[in-house]
């Protein structure tokens, strides 16, 4: 088990009082698992991913604990975190493109980043040159600025570079969402490719398009509200969701080949709730045509179908019930 | 008659010291909108797509071509007949977030059309002018009246930019973008909005780099790359049945939730290589590109180089070099080189490359052939 995240609970500190961004999450990312995060904007999933490799000043750690390769994984202390930063725990953040320092050639910045981790450049040289050929770049980037570089090779150069020392886990925020069609499908492809080859343990990849995580996640963590509602592996939540914000935010989805006059989509109407006093019971009850009176008490985030987890009570009924009347239902 | 004509429009970009790089982002671009109709442009990013929008709303001047907007050609437009041809025509962007100030109410947006078109109405009128506009936009005025931008969601927000085009006598709408920044569960309703005014007569370009929403909203649908139009046609034509090598390579790449990219790939063998595709594409914060500057530079210094004549195509035929992306006609061996570097004669040469003709292949479809 590579990452485990056990009740974890990240408020940000403001004048009006915590905003609880992640409240209570417990998830575990298996060894060369690649897990899709995703949620509406506001749902706390940059922030659980941001808490996992650096706790900015106004974020706190109410709660919970984290273990990497089953050893605990202090988040709120900086400095120990920075054992394990890039080497352990890497990150591709959300403007990989503009990450790069301007002042530095590539190779230059390389050799910085890895003497502030105590590696020797010249160690990592070698390895570094391959991985920048793999993914398609000539060597004398190695040599050039960022500016030289177009987004895309930026993109790329970022990703070698965060991936560089072999990291357990590699946390890529939003990665793919500015990108054209075919970059974004590069990009994808890459971060399988990454995962195969090794370069990294695990994955979490936080994004809030659903299409690209059917594409290349193995399991897909749906959250809303600084909660988690659905786990499953990625064929499942994108298949038969149980939690109705799953299947709301799915049948909002246009594909390719659906046309406004065959099939009319709808959004979810609402907006989530204010974190900073989050109402009692299930979040997603406002919004939820199918609530019923047991959803002003807090739905548990439990299995309900083998390796499918989710937080509703009507998922939760629906599954009890005798799957003969189930299916019979579904037909009607 | 068609509303807006696009004829053979080109746009040169012009940057470096002295202007002395040329970058020609549009290449004799031509279609047209009708009233009630919604035309998609697709194209990844450095294609040109918003510069064709902004051309269309007069933002930047264009190089080559012309564009008519009911016939009237609009770069002969002066201040009177372009404060009526703002009046008609309207765009919205991509960034709710910076559309407004966040220091004003959101509506403050409504109250500069009022002091710019409707300085004589009465107070009544205006109010129902407002509360037809915000419906027409499927909003409820009591949920974004009086309130300040950061209280309203993105989908909110940019509906209130929508309604605020509304209010004038609009006819067509340059949408650039506008949901891409948006909430997957709030684009749609945004979607639905744009059909709902198409259906009342507004003529809509939707400029996007997303296949999937272009194919849902747009009647008809026009594939740019590197400023050139690489096919058009009906929606259900261009989607359905594509005949460019380039759409069906952006098709294949467009993620789709039941159906894997290896699967989508087995039939076609045209599908972008991943190591090729991510580091052509631009964005749009980068200048013209670096590199090609390099290389026009250095090869006008070397005076013994050999064929100065020919002209490199920036697209060439065949299966992966789709999944790259030239922005920019390479110009190194052009044939200005031998007269000096009269940046005139460049522009004129830039300006008289004809791109590759375009061919019906059925009734409205159009692809272009490359020679």
């Amino acid at each position: 088990m590579s990452v485990r995240v056990d009740e974890l609970r990240i408020a940000y500190r403001t004048l009006r009082g915590d905003v609880k961004a992640v409240d209570g999450v417990s998830f575990a990312v298996a060894d060369g698992e690649i897990m899709g995060l995703a949620g509406e904007s506001g749902c706390g999933k940059s922030t659980l991913g941001n808490a996992l490799i650096f706790l900015e000043g106004r974020m706190r750690q109410l709660g919970g604990e984290v273990e990497l390769d089953g050893r605990p994984l202090r988040i709120s202390d900086s400095h120990a975190m920075n054992e394990y930063r890039l080497r352990k725990i890497s990150l591709i953040p959300q403007y990989a493109m503009s990450a790069l320092n301007p002042t530095r050639k590539i190779g230059r910045l390389a050799r910085d980043l890895l003497k502030s981790r105590g590696t020797r450049y010249e160690t990592v040289l070698e390895e570094f040159k391959r991985r920048i050929a793999l993914v398609g770049l000539p060597e004398k980037v190695l040599d050039m600025y960022p500016f030289e570089l177009s987004g895309g090779m930026r993109q790329r150069v970022t990703m070698v570079l965060s991936t560089l020392l072999n990291p357990s886990l590699l946390i890529a925020d939003e990665v793919t969402s500015a990108l054209d069609v075919s970059t974004q499908r590069a990009v994808g492809e890459m971060l399988t490719e990454f995962r195969d080859r090794g370069f990294v343990k695990s994955l979490i990849v936080i994004t809030h398009d659903l299409s690209i995580l059917a594409q290349i996640a193995d399991s897909i963590l749906i959250m809303y509200a600084g909660k988690l509602v659905e786990k499953a592996d990625a064929a499942t939540v994108v298949g038969s969701p149980l939690h109705p914000y799953t299947q709301l935010l799915l049948a909002s989805l246009p594909e390719v080949g659906v046309r406004y006059e065959d099939t009319s989509l709808v959004g979810i109407p609402g907006r989530p709730p204010s974190l900073l006093h989050p109402p009692s019971g299930c979040r997603f009850r406002e919004r939820c045509p199918f609530a019923i009176a047991k959803c002003a008490e807090e739905p548990p985030f439990v299995e309900l179908q083998p390796g499918h987890q989710a937080a509703c009570w009507k998922a939760m009924l629906d599954v009890k019930r005798d799957p003969a009347a189930q299916a019979e239902e579904s037909r009607r | 008659m068609t509303m807006l004509v696009i004829e053979r429009v080109s746009k040169i970009y012009k940057s470096g010291t002295f202007g002395s790089d040329l970058k020609l982002a549009l290449r004799q671009v031509s279609f047209g909108i009708d009233k009630g109709e919604v035309v998609s442009l697709i194209g990844e990013s450095g294609s040109g797509k918003s510069t064709l929008g902004k051309i269309v709303l007069r933002l930047t001047p264009l190089s080559g071509g012309r564009v008519l907007f009911e016939g009237t050609d609009i770069k002969a437009l002066k201040r009177k007949e372009l404060h009526d041809y703002y009046c008609h025509v309207q765009g919205v962007f991509q960034d709710p977030f910076s559309s407004y100030n966040p220091l004003y109410k959101a509506d403050r947006v409504f109250e500069m059309v009022r002091q710019e078109y409707f300085a004589g109405l009465h107070g009544d009128e205006w109010e129902a002018k407002i509360a037809s506009a915000l419906e027409a936009v499927t909003l409820n005025p009591a949920d974004v009246l009086n309130k300040f931008p950061h209280q309203l969601s993105g989908g909110q927000q940019q509906r209130l930019l929508v309604a605020r085009a509304l209010l004038l006598d609009v006819k067509l709408l340059i949408a650039d973008e506008i949901i891409s920044m948006l909430d997957a569960s709030t684009r749609v309703d945004v979607l639905n909005m744009l059909v709902h005014l198409k259906k009342r007569g507004l003529g809509i370009l939707f400029i996007t780099h997303d296949l999937s929403l272009g194919n849902y909203i747009s009647d008809r649908t026009v594939i740019l790359r590197a400023g050139t139009v690489m096919e058009m046609g009906l929606t259900a034509k261009v989607f359905g049945n594509p005949q460019h090598p380039y759409t069906k390579s952006l098709l294949t790449a467009v993620p789709q939730l039941h159906k894997k990219w290896e699967h989508v790939e087995a039939g076609s063998p045209t599908a972008p290589i991943a190591t090729n595709g991510i580091g052509t594409a631009r964005d749009k914060s980068e200048p013209a590109s670096m590199v090609e500057r390099r290389r026009y530079s250095r090869s006008s210094l070397s005076p013994t180089r050999g064929s100065t004549t020919q002209v490199t195509r920036p697209a060439a035929k065949g299966g992966g070099e789709y999944g790259s992306h030239p922005s920019l006609m390479d110009i190194s061996d052009a044939p200005w080189q031998r007269w000096g570097p009269g940046s005139v004669n460049r522009e004129a040469f830039l300006l008289s490359q004809v791109p590759p003709p375009l061919v019906e292949c059925e009734d409205g479809h159009f692809v272009a052939v490359e020679q």
